[in-house]
């Protein structure tokens, strides 16, 4: 199997975590896995990216054109990379968007919606909204295990649930596995709404 | 990830001591060394790359495998002890690592590492993937020690940060060695010493490039067509990436960029007519190869970086690996992806401080303390050079690690009317901050020190170093005291404060500015990232939608929420600094409360 799946957002937001996640399930699973991610000054509030590539691959980062799914922590971020997508791949979205410092200052209007509209015509996308599906976690910090739920869901990440919750398990602190688990399930009911 | 490769691939090598310097994209490699069984290996985060370099030197010395890491800036500092180890050579194997970065995404500079080895006549190792990177690090110590030369290994960003499965075997130990031999004639240098090595160094450069011919890095793909490609690190996953539909065209990859492997090079460019090299910071393969071509007359169109046919700076990818080798090649170029010239305008992001950090705290009292006055304010290197955003706008400048302080001086020097701060972070004014402040002392300068002491190297991801009491053996030792440090140079007035303690910061800086001479101010509290504050702060009702909060601090936690002023509770880490700032009392809550 080759995928490419790039996940993109805001320092800070746990894109990492989800990436690393993603990767080791796929390795797991028996997969060659080349995967690259933002390090440095961009994590301090800057735009970061992770590019996970299962199969056979040469350049760490996934050519534009190419990526059968592109999980966004934050709307803008989707369109940031948009590029990379394939037309045929889809984009799984959080519609809440992280303002720049730099917006709050300007007052520029940003808050995500025209970002969403964008994508909703452009391209396949799934919109979810973390605030609505974290409720119950008490704090959008369970949103990149929710989104990985979700990209499970669709049935298009080529990973079985169980290797991913497996891996969920191994990487997060022992007290937070039963939230973490809830966020994954959450996710991935909403992410069979859209299976494929 | 790479740098973890390199790590597991000198411990598989046997190294005995590591030291290093943080700096993105280098960091990781020490830190892996750490995680991992490494019974017997002496590991340290020296206080710059000088002092590793020198550690280092020392174990090579006395025939120990020894390894340096650090960033391609940080080599800039440890060029002093190199450029004379180049001359006087180890006996135990010595690979420095030095990380490159185009782009560049994390550094002052593009420099090419490739050309400090030209420079000092040693070579360089070029991995093109964490893969290689794993096993070429135990080919770097061999031929360390095959020619008694240190040697440079330089990998890339990307390949840096790139992660990629390498099995390794079990750890079996560190190397056994000899020990140091006393001959002040081999080690101590000396003119004469000099002149000899450098000849017999030339010599051995030739041979080398003649052995570096035959190394399984350096290799040769493809069929035979008029139109080869040359290319070395990470350009060769993109251009591979292009190539791998077109199985028939000549691609050298060269892992070796210098010595320069020219048997292999000339014996691969036989029967070809035009060659494009492909490699990212400067033209360094392209210039070796036009030097070849002229050397034996090939009848040869040489592309690259100097005919404009690859960018001359920034970072390649595999995208633009495929226009240049398509143009090249007469061949298709499909980037089937969309086309987003009907997307909205995207928000820009800079990197800001993070909500909470007492870096912003620090700034903000020295702006308000200053409000009115003509100041400079000299930044330096590390998280607090982000204190140059809008609303703080508190770096005037910004040059190397430790300028800050000395630069603050300089303008002292040429307009003595406006007071002089000199910014520097605590792992900074250890790393090349003492030398500035002695130098102040010394020459009589007017200027105020701040030290932005938040307990950490917080940029590079949270390294220790002296002032904190536990090094990378995981020993607790004494602390290096900053204030202590200062006051024994010689520092008239040294106060320490707590930054998110605005009014006590503030007093601090005025009180410092106006006295004669060399002050300093400490603002100590720590890094969020690792103290993780739980507090929170909360907006009341009594909020009359002045903004001016955000308006003065930037805080990435204030925003504007249905048109309301709201603190965001997953960033606030109540610290309570817009607390202090509102007119109207409105926010509350916070470690106070
Ligand atoms: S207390 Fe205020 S300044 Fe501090 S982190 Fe919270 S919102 Fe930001
Ligand atoms: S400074 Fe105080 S009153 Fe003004 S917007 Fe901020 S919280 Fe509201």
């Amino acid at each position: 199997m080759n995928k490419n799946i790039l996940i993109c957002g805001v320092g800070g937001q746990g894109t990492v975590l989800a990436s690393k996640i993603i990767a080791a399930s796929a390795m797991d699973e028996g997969s060659a896995v080349h995967s690259a991610e933002t390090i440095g000054m961009a994590q301090r509030g800057g735009s970061v990216t992770s590019h996970v590539r299962i199969g056979e691959a040469y350049s760490p980062l996934i050519p534009g054109g190419t990526a059968d799914m592109i999980l966004a922590f934050e709307p803008a971020e989707a369109v940031r990379n948009l590029s990379y997508l394939k037309k045929d791949g889809i984009v799984i979205v959080n519609s809440v968007p992280v303002k720049p410092v730099t917006e709050s200052l300007m007052n520029t209007g940003y808050d995500g919606t025209e970002m969403v509209a964008y994508l909703k015509n452009k391209c396949s996308c799934v919109v979810i909204d973390a605030k609505k599906i974290c409720e119950p976690f008490g704090s959008s910090r369970y949103f990149n295990i929710a989104i990985l739920g979700v990209a499970a869901g669709t049935g298009r990440l080529g990973i079985s649930k169980e290797t991913i919750l497996a891996e969920i398990e191994k990487r997060v602190p022992q007290k937070f596995i039963e939230t973490n688990k809830a966020a994954f399930y959450a996710g991935y009911e909403e992410g069979k709404k859209y299976e494929a | 990830m790479g740098n973890g490769a390199i790590a597991l691939g000198a411990l598989a090598a046997g190294v005995n001591l590591v030291a290093g310097y943080p700096g993105t994209p280098s960091s990781e490699i020490l830190e892996t060394i750490s995680k991992y069984p490494h019974d017997g290996v002496h590991i340290e985060w020296s206080v710059n790359e000088k002092a590793a370099m020198e550690v280092a030197a020392a174990a090579a010395y006395s025939g120990a495998r020894a390894m340096v890491t650090m960033k391609q800036v940080g080599l800039n500092v440890a060029a002093d002890p190199l450029m004379s180890l180049a001359y006087v050579g180890v006996k135990g194997g010595m690979v420095i690592v030095s990380a490159d970065d185009p782009g560049p995404i994390s550094s002052q500079t593009e420099q090419d590492t490739r050309r400090f080895a030209d420079f000092c006549r040693i070579p360089v190792f070029d991995p093109s993937s964490p893969e290689e990177a794993f096993s070429m690090i135990k080919d770097a110590f061999e031929y360390s020690e095959k020619y008694n030369t240190p040697v440079l290994f330089r990998p890339t960003t990307r390949v840096c940060h790139a992660y990629a499965s390498v099995e390794t075997p079990e750890y079996a130990g560190p190397k056994e060695y000899e020990g140091f031999v006393k001959d002040s004639k081999k080690w101590v240098i000396f003119p004469r010493l000099s002149f000899a090595n450098h000849a017999m160094i030339e010599k051995r450069n030739v041979e080398m490039g003649k052995d570096l011919s035959g190394y399984c890095g350096n290799t040769v793909e493809g069929g035979n067509s008029k139109k080869a490609v040359i290319t070395s690190g990470i350009s060769y996953a993109y251009t591979k990436e292009y190539l791998k539909d077109y199985p028939d065209i000549k691609l050298i990859k060269l892992a070796t960029a210098y010595p320069f492997p020219e048997e292999l090079v000339l014996s691969a460019l036989d029967g070809v007519d035009e060659v494009i090299c492909i490699e990212e910071l400067s033209p360094f393969i392209e210039e070796q190869v036009l030097k070849l071509a002229g050397k034996h007359h090939l009848q040869l169109k040489v592309s690259g970086k100097l005919d404009g046919k690859v960018q001359p700076s920034g970072e390649l990818s595999a995208d633009k690996a495929a226009v240049i080798l398509s143009d090249f090649l007469g061949t298709q170029c499909a980037n089937s992806g969309y086309n987003l010239s009907d997307a909205p305008a995207l928000p820009i992001r800079p990197p800001v401080l993070c909500a909470g950090c007492p870096h912003r705290a620090s700034f903000y009292a020295v702006k308000q303390a200053m409000k009115g006055r003509k100041a400079y304010f000299c930044g330096d290197i590390g998280c607090y050079t982000l204190g140059n955003a809008m609303p703080l706008d508190m770096v005037d400048t910004c040059l190397c690690m430790g300028a800050g302080i000395t630069m603050a001086q300089g303008f002292h020097w040429t307009d003595s009317d406006g007071v002089c701060f000199g910014f520097v972070g605590d792992s900074t004014f250890f790393a090349s901050g003492m030398t500035g402040v002695a130098n102040a002392v010394y020459n009589n300068a007017d200027m105020v020190l701040c030290v932005l002491d938040n307990s950490t190297t917080a940029m590079t991801g949270h390294q220790p170093h002296p002032g904190i009491g536990r090094n990378l053996m995981g020993q607790i030792v004494d602390k290096v005291d900053i204030a202590k440090v200062l006051e024994g140079i010689g520092v008239k007035k040294v106060v320490t404060v707590n930054p998110l303690n605005l009014d006590a910061s503030v007093n601090a800086v005025r009180e410092c500015a106006d006295i004669h001479g060399v002050k300093a101010v400490i603002f100590k509290s720590p890094c969020i990232a690792i103290s993780k504050p739980t507090a929170k702060c909360t907006i009341s009702d009594k909020c009359v939608q002045c903004k001016k909060c955000i308006r003065e601090i930037g805080c990435p936690a204030l925003i504007i929420s249905n048109g309301k002023v709201t603190i965001d509770s997953g960033l606030c880490t109540g610290c309570g600094l817009c607390s202090q700032i509102c007119p109207v009392n409105a926010i509350g809550g916070g470690a106070d409360e």
